[in-house]
């Protein structure tokens, strides 16, 4: 059921993206994140369009797939899209249906809002789709290291983070698993009316639970029992390494930047 | 009710990266009150082809006969509730699907799921709890005050509280201790007998293949490797071996006692009582020489 959705999935491959430094790929899609803002007309679009299917076509993931597994979060991008449009009440009319009418800023705010939307989720899901989510939480623990001063925990949360990652997948399969046991005994998950299969919804969440709990306690257990005591001292067994291509890619977006500054409006 | 697999296929993640081929070309029939034991490595599609016995499963190419229903690959399938109440499926470590307050709810939860009537439903769930070697008292227990096999159990009465024709079982002895493991599997095989229900089993155990089965499906690789009844597939036991499998310890002990004494017995022996006239009557045979 949920064999299509590629949103938190790791696919591996060879490919530029997937040998860069976890490190520089979570600065660009941070940086990325706020250099969306910056466009605000037709060219700066384009040139963030643009940016973003060279970054999909140098990460080697069928298009094919990428497209159908972004499907389900299509809806939130068009829901996003019609508020826009007939919210937005500025400029001049375009189209007047009885009480309903749409502003030529309405179309405008459309578009651009539901493709800011969908270029920072295809750029969010590049990074997860070329990172497997060790080397993100690797990754994302170097970069917080100064918060420590602080006293911020930065290891117990790239640890909780690397957990809960590590046990999507299990949990997925678990979910299925249970899906089909309780599919053999009665239960319609993909058909019947909205009601009966909200109702089929405990018997899945309750067997899920009672085993997330059970797995949570031995992993508590078998950490302990192999001296698991938090990050003080603890020494890594997979390094980061920063290549050339690391600044370059770095470089890229920072140029994409000031084209973006020197094109908006 | 006859179930037969016919030239069946099957993709998972069709049309993405993940894509991989799990089961090629496998027809098996399961005639009406048979027992049909699928052995085969880790890997080898066994699991894949027990959830297309009641539709959990769609073939990608191939169809599956489930009694009078037809299940066509590229087809979509509507109302397939008729059939899951015929094939009752047992999953590897069925406890983990329990989640009623009491164990009589959760026996229940399966009739009623299929239109039976409450109280047809707590008739049936009592003569399932004993039918496991249950009980009665349990019933009103929460099952996860339970111990693990007492859980095992009770998750095998909400199956059989269905009331199907034909029972599916994928390593329903997974984890428990020998003495558990024979109660459930001389269970199942009672119920075969007394009630015909045909039994398709997936396991490891070549004991279990042997002791209870009249027809068995060698898996390998996606594909059917060998079809035939017990006597036939272990008596040519290096073929087994060749495929990483292992043979009954009868059939072992068999093999060395021939290597040792190098000479051949006439047939294979799949019991201890069977191997031992066996050994018996050679060695009158002998010493009356």
């Amino acid at each position: 059921m949920m064999e299509k959705m590629i949103i938190g999935r790791y696919v591996p491959a060879e490919s530029v993206l997937h040998r860069m430094d976890p490190r520089s790929k979570l600065i660009i899609v941070f940086l990325f994140v706020a250099v969306v803002f910056l466009a605000n007309n037709l060219w700066t679009y384009l040139i963030l369009l643009g940016y973003t299917l060279l970054m999909a076509a140098l990460s080697r993931i069928p298009a094919r797939f990428l497209i159908a597994g972004l499907k389900p979060v299509l809806f939130l991008v068009l829901f996003t899209f019609f508020l826009h449009l007939f919210l937005t009440k500025e400029g001049e009319v375009i189209l007047e249906i009885g009480w309903l009418s749409i502003y030529e800023e309405g179309i405008r705010q459309g578009i651009f809002i539901s493709l800011r939307f969908f270029l920072l989720i295809l750029i969010t899901s590049l990074l997860t789709l070329t990172t497997t989510p060790i080397e993100i939480t690797d990754g994302l623990e170097i970069l917080l290291g100064p918060l420590k001063k602080v006293n911020f925990p930065v290891h117990e949360l790239a640890l909780m983070m690397s957990i809960s990652l590590r046990f999507i997948p299990t949990l997925m399969d678990e979910t299925d698993k249970i899906m089909k046991a309780q599919t053999a005994r009665g239960v319609e998950y993909s058909s019947g009316p909205i009601k009966e299969r909200m109702k089929a919804i405990v018997p899945l969440l309750i067997p899920l639970f009672i085993s997330s709990f059970k797995r949570a306690e031995e992993l508590a257990v078998a950490m302990e029992a192999r001296g698991y005591k938090g990050g003080e001292g603890r020494t890594k067994y997979r390094q980061l390494q920063w290549k050339n291509t690391d600044t370059m890619m770095i470089l890229l977006l920072l140029a994409v930047t000031a084209l973006l500054i020197v094109f908006r409006g | 009710m006859d179930i037969s697999l016919q030239n069946v296929e099957y993709r998972y993640s069709v049309g993405t990266p993940f894509e991989h081929l799990a089961i090629a070309d496998v027809s098996i029939d399961i005639p009406s009150g048979s027992y049909l034991a699928i052995i085969g490595h880790t890997g080898s599609g066994k699991s894949t082809v027990l959830q297309h016995l009641n539709a959990l499963l769609k073939p990608t190419k191939g169809t599956v006969l489930i009694g009078s229903r037809e299940i066509k690959a590229g087809r979509k399938e509507k109302n397939l509730k008729g059939v899951r109440k015929k094939v009752g499926i047992v999953f590897q470590f069925p406890e983990h699907q329990l989640f009623e307050e009491t164990v009589e709810k959760d026996i229940c939860f399966g009739p009623m799921n299929f239109g039976v009537s409450e109280e047809e439903a707590k008739r049936r769930a009592r003569a399932a709890i004993f039918q496991v070697g249950l009980s009665e008292e349990i019933l009103e227990k929460s099952p996860f005050d339970l111990s693990g096999g007492q859980m095992r159990r009770v998750a095998i009465a909400g199956v059989l509280a269905m009331d199907p024709e034909c029972i599916v079982l994928d390593e329903p002895t997974a984890g428990l201790d020998p003495r558990g493991r024979k109660e459930i599997m001389d269970l199942f095989y009672r119920l075969h007998q007394e009630r015909g229900l045909s039994t398709v089993l997936v396991t490891h155990s070549m004991e279990d293949a042997a002791r209870y089965a009249d027809e068995i499906v060698i898996m390998h690789k996606g594909k059917v490797r060998k079809k035939g009844s017990p006597k036939e597939i272990f008596s040519v036991p290096a073929e087994l071996l060749e495929l990483g499998l292992d043979v009954p310890e009868v059939v072992r002990f068999q093999m060395k006692l021939e290597q040792t004494f190098s000479t051949k017995f006439e047939k294979v022996c799949l019991s201890q009582d069977e191997l031992t006239d066996m050994v018996a009557s050679y060695l009158t045979g002998r010493t009356s020489l």
